[in-house]
């Protein structure tokens, strides 16, 4: 049995402490918008806040998930995230779409807890964030822009 | 198709479609006999020539409700080339309506209704650019006759404005949405009775928006799904929501072509959340696109059907994968470039090369490597299928949605119209999702779950493990060059096992699309010239991979056109443009290819005024010819596919532990009109960085038939850090010509280009594909 909240609801849920985050949210909650794309942590198409921090739910055990998820269906209504959603559209960053999510939470935990960044600080705190589509020097410019500075893509 | 079968509507350029409607005949109506068939064959082209062909009927792409809302049918697969914005703009722009009131409805899996929907082969909007023209300026001529009717004039008085038909003299109007039912009632006009807009009267065909080269010019118009992504509401495969839902994962064989021999599923069923394990048949090979056979474990979430695998013991028998078994990569890399030693099978050729070889100044050889690629789209391959009351329904992120649905009818021995295929959005396809081997698969599972929906989902290692490989590739080249370096004889051998022996007994041989793909269509002009193909075994799956053989096609040519160069002591660029020679258009039949990207050479010749033109921009941008630092060069190649032309130049940098950087690309691009130029500045954007994967860190290794790597781990693809600092795209402006592919042509010259760059700045040469840890040291 696991109690979690995701998004500001609670929910008690029977399942196994070992179950990966990522199964929990999608196959047992219902929220579709975290992805699977590796399952061990080498993507980043999973990745939820846990307490504000960007964790990889895919190895995440539901047990470890204590205190606040937050998944990408409440960016809108989170100040950062809308703005980095927002930059996201402006400049046309998605392609496929399907490690857009994962960006878009790792990018906003990122400004959460560096407003700021240089590009190397960005850079660096993206790698983790694999697209297959190729949109890395967009992504790059929308968390630029987001941040309130210029970007070049 | 309505069109007589002695005729063609010919996939005309938009200028020559348009001039023809200037001319008062409506439309471009050409009889097409193919001579080299030999007398009397009847081909047609493009898409025409395509299963199902092309539609432009207006009730089956365009609807308009009372209220004014526009749904425009997309029946291509949408998989990150945009086409789901795309090309429904092309049908709002032709329609007059606002894009803010317009919405995509994805169509199902029916050839016979949409036409061809085989998305794949960068055809897309080449075919269906002008389908959809011609069925939005239909419904726009029915609004326009229902508001005529309305006010009792002629249509000669009346012309729509955006969402709206407007009286001229009187200034009355009557939106789209009060004439649909009116509309809709009407004949619809023929294709001899419709005008197409002006380009001067289009509000977003051809119209630059969007991010350019770093500089936001304008957002509009939004992207269909653009909000549903970044909010984590877009529909992929794996996201439609079911009651009920069966989750499972299947153990396939580690060799292609082994078979289950016994298993016990035991601690299988232990597994909380584990209901049935099922064993699903193969059909041996070829394996087509039938399912490699395994033991599926079903369950009650993803999770526990995985865990439930993890428990199954099987047995697998690899006698029935025969020589598949002792597949090393190492070893039949060797045996490929000791057969690259020998003569193979000429597919073109003309002058004497052993003459010109023999008589040469100087010869200049080498022997380059591409290794086995996969897809790896972010989303791993899934589908979902519900067998009841003798029909099965199917949602699955497929890139063929036709053939998806003809292979499940025929594995479930059902009429393919008791089979519905959901096309999802694709989190990218590449061409693994043309084979809809997945959803067989998940079929086959669904058999024994009858009235309950049971989603087959693949893990990464799944997807790695048992890809349709990009064909392993050796290339063998030699040149012979004369006083002034000027190339005399070219040799070209291309050794690599070919998609054919995915369907039938392995060809050992390339076919003809896929030694068109840039191989015997190599654009130099060269004295003497003889060009091989001798046999290499298919021991894996082999399928279509972005670009397929163009990539290794222009890795070799391009790289060994940069050795030559060097060979010679001339400037590339200076050299390469001497070696198009002059600018004239090529037909494909005059140099052994049939195929041409199944289009008209009249239309789409290879034409090396464009070529040329392409090479000129990207190194006029690039700065070409400018000092460089130590450890720093700048790098060329160009590549002629899917009808388009591409050339790059990237400016690199290697420091003395061999670490390389990649200070900038530049890409020119010239794929005769640009429909939606936003998006094919995104995807060249992508094509780069995709091509520096292949390039430094891409490879799946064989140790005795097995995959060598399964994730992210061991299969590099490129992550922000290898992305290039700058990146421009450069597009060339070309209305006048036909409309060539805009998914696939980027992707080829990338790795030649980069390494060639890493020559220039290191001396170093890379034959030997992906470049790895080989600056190190």
């Amino acid at each position: 049995m696991a109690t979690l909240t995701i998004n500001g609801e609670r929910y008690e849920l029977d399942v196994p402490d070992n179950m990966p985050l990522l199964w929990v949210i999608r196959d047992v909650v219902g929220l579709k918008g975290t992805k699977f794309g590796c399952g061990m942590s080498q993507c980043g198409a999973c990745t939820v806040h846990l307490n504000g921090t960007a964790i990889r739910s895919c190895v995440t055990p539901v047990s470890a998930a204590t205190g606040e998820i937050t998944t990408i269906e409440a960016m809108a209504d989170d100040p950062v995230g809308s703005k980095v959603q927002q930059a996201w559209l402006d400049l046309g960053v998605a392609q496929c779409g399907y490690c857009q999510g994962g960006q878009i939470m790792n990018a906003t935990a990122l400004l959460k807890q560096t407003p700021n960044p240089e590009t190397a600080d960005i850079v660096d705190a993206m790698a983790g964030n694999l697209c297959r589509c190729g949109t890395y020097n967009r992504i790059l410019a929308a968390i630029e822009r987001a941040s309130g500075k210029e970007g070049e893509a | 198709m309505s069109a007589d079968d002695n005729l063609m509507i010919a996939n005309v350029s938009r200028r020559r479609f348009l001039m023809g409607l200037a001319g008062g005949s409506a439309l471009v109506l050409a009889a097409r006999w193919d001579v080299a068939l030999g007398g009397n064959e009847k081909a047609q082209f493009g898409a025409g020539a395509m299963p199902g062909g092309w539609v432009d009927d207006p009730t089956v792409f365009i609807h308009i409700d009372a209220d004014g809302l526009v749904t425009i049918v997309n029946n291509r697969s949408e998989m990150g080339q945009g086409i789901r914005t795309s090309l429904v703009m092309v049908g709002a722009d032709e329609l007059g309506a606002d894009w803010d009131q317009v919405r995509v409805e994805q169509a199902e899996g029916d050839h016979s209704k949409y036409g061809n929907q085989n998305t794949d082969g960068s055809r897309s909007m080449r075919h269906w650019y002008q389908p959809m023209r011609r069925a939005a300026a239909a419904a726009r001529q029915m609004l326009e006759q229902a508001a005529a009717n309305e006010w009792g004039v002629s249509t000669s008085e009346v012309q729509a404005g955006v969402h709206k038909v407007v009286h001229r003299s009187s200034g009355k109007e009557l939106g789209f949405g009060e004439l649909a039912a009116k509309a809709r009632e009407l004949e619809v006009p023929g294709r001899n009775a419709l005008v197409l807009k002006r380009d001067e009267e289009l509000r977003f065909v051809g119209k630059e928006t969007g991010l350019i080269n770093g500089e936001l010019k304008s957002a509009y118009p939004k992207a269909i799904d653009g909000e549903d992504i970044v909010t984590g509401k877009a529909i992929y495969g794996a996201d439609v929501p079911f009651e009920n839902l069966l989750y499972a994962v299947i153990a396939r064989p580690p060799v292609y072509g082994a078979i289950v021999a016994s298993f016990d599923d035991t601690e299988a069923l232990k597994v909380p959340g584990v209901e049935k394990v099922v064993k699903i048949e193969g059909t041996g090979q070829p394996a087509g696109f039938s399912p490699l056979g395994g033991i599926a474990v079903v369950a009650s979430n993803t999770w526990a059907a995985m865990e439930g695998r993890k428990a199954l013991k099987i047995d697998w028998d690899l006698e029935a994968a025969g020589d598949n078994a002792s597949y090393t990569s190492s070893a039949y890399r060797e045996s490929l470039e000791k057969a690259a030693q020998q003569p193979g099978t000429v597919v073109r050729q003309h002058g004497d090369l052993d003459k010109a070889l023999e008589n040469a100044t100087k010869r200049v050889s080498a022997t380059y490597y591409m290794p086995h690629m996969a897809q790896a789209p972010m989303e791993p391959p899934v589908a979902t299928v519900q067998i009841k009351d003798g029909k099965a329904e199917i949602w699955a992120p497929v890139q063929n949605p036709q053939a998806t649905r003809d292979t499940v009818a025929g594995r479930l021995g059902l009429a393919a119209e008791n089979v519905t295929v959901h096309v999802t959005l694709l989190g990218g396809g590449f061409g693994r999702k043309s084979k809809p081997d997945f959803a067989i698969e998940a079929a086959s599972i669904a058999e024994a779950f009858k009235g309950r929906p049971v989603r087959l989902q693949w893990s990464r290692e799944d997807d790695i493990h048992h890809a349709y490989f990009h064909a392993v590739s050796v290339d063998y080249l030699e040149a012979g060059l004369d006083d002034n370096g000027q190339a005399t004889g070219w040799l070209h051998r291309t050794l690599s096992p070919s998609i054919g022996s995915l369907f039938a007994p392995d060809p050992k041989h390339k076919g003809e699309f896929e030694l068109g793909m840039g191989f015997n269509t190599m654009p130099f002009s060269v004295p003497a010239l003889r060009l091989e193909n001798p046999p290499a075994p298919a021991h894996v799956r082999i399928g279509w991979f972005r670009s397929v053989y163009n990539l290794p096609h222009a890795w070799a040519i391009q790289s060994f056109a940069h050795e030559m160069a060097v060979a010679a002591g001339k400037d590339h660029r200076d050299y390469v443009l001497d070696l198009l020679g002059p600018d004239r258009k090529i037909h494909n039949l005059t140099v052994g290819d049939g195929w041409n990207y199944g289009e008209d050479p009249d239309l789409y010749p290879i034409d090396i005024g464009r070529m040329r033109n392409v090479v000129e921009r990207a190194t006029s941008e690039a700065g070409w010819g400018k000092s460089m630092g130590k450890g720093r060069g700048l790098g060329l190649a160009f590549h002629h596919s899917f009808v388009s032309y591409t050339a790059i130049v990237f400016d690199v940098e290697v420091d003395d532990q061999g670490e390389l950087t990649i200070h900038r690309a530049d890409i020119a691009f010239d794929c005769g009109p640009q429909a939606n130029p936003e998006r094919i500045r995104s995807q060249l954007e992508g094509a780069i960085v995709m091509g520096i994967g292949i390039a430094l860190q891409s490879e799946v290794t064989f140790e005795d038939g097995v995959a060598q790597q399964g994730n992210f781990d061991k299969y590099l693809i490129p992550r922000m850090p290898d992305a290039p600092k700058t990146l421009r795209v450069h597009l060339v402006d070309n209305p006048g010509e036909a409309m060539g592919g805009v998914g696939e042509p980027g992707l080829p010259p990338v790795a030649p280009a980069l390494c060639n760059a890493i020559y220039a700045a290191t001396g170093k040469r890379i034959r030997r594909l992906p470049v790895g840890d080989q600056l190190k040291g």
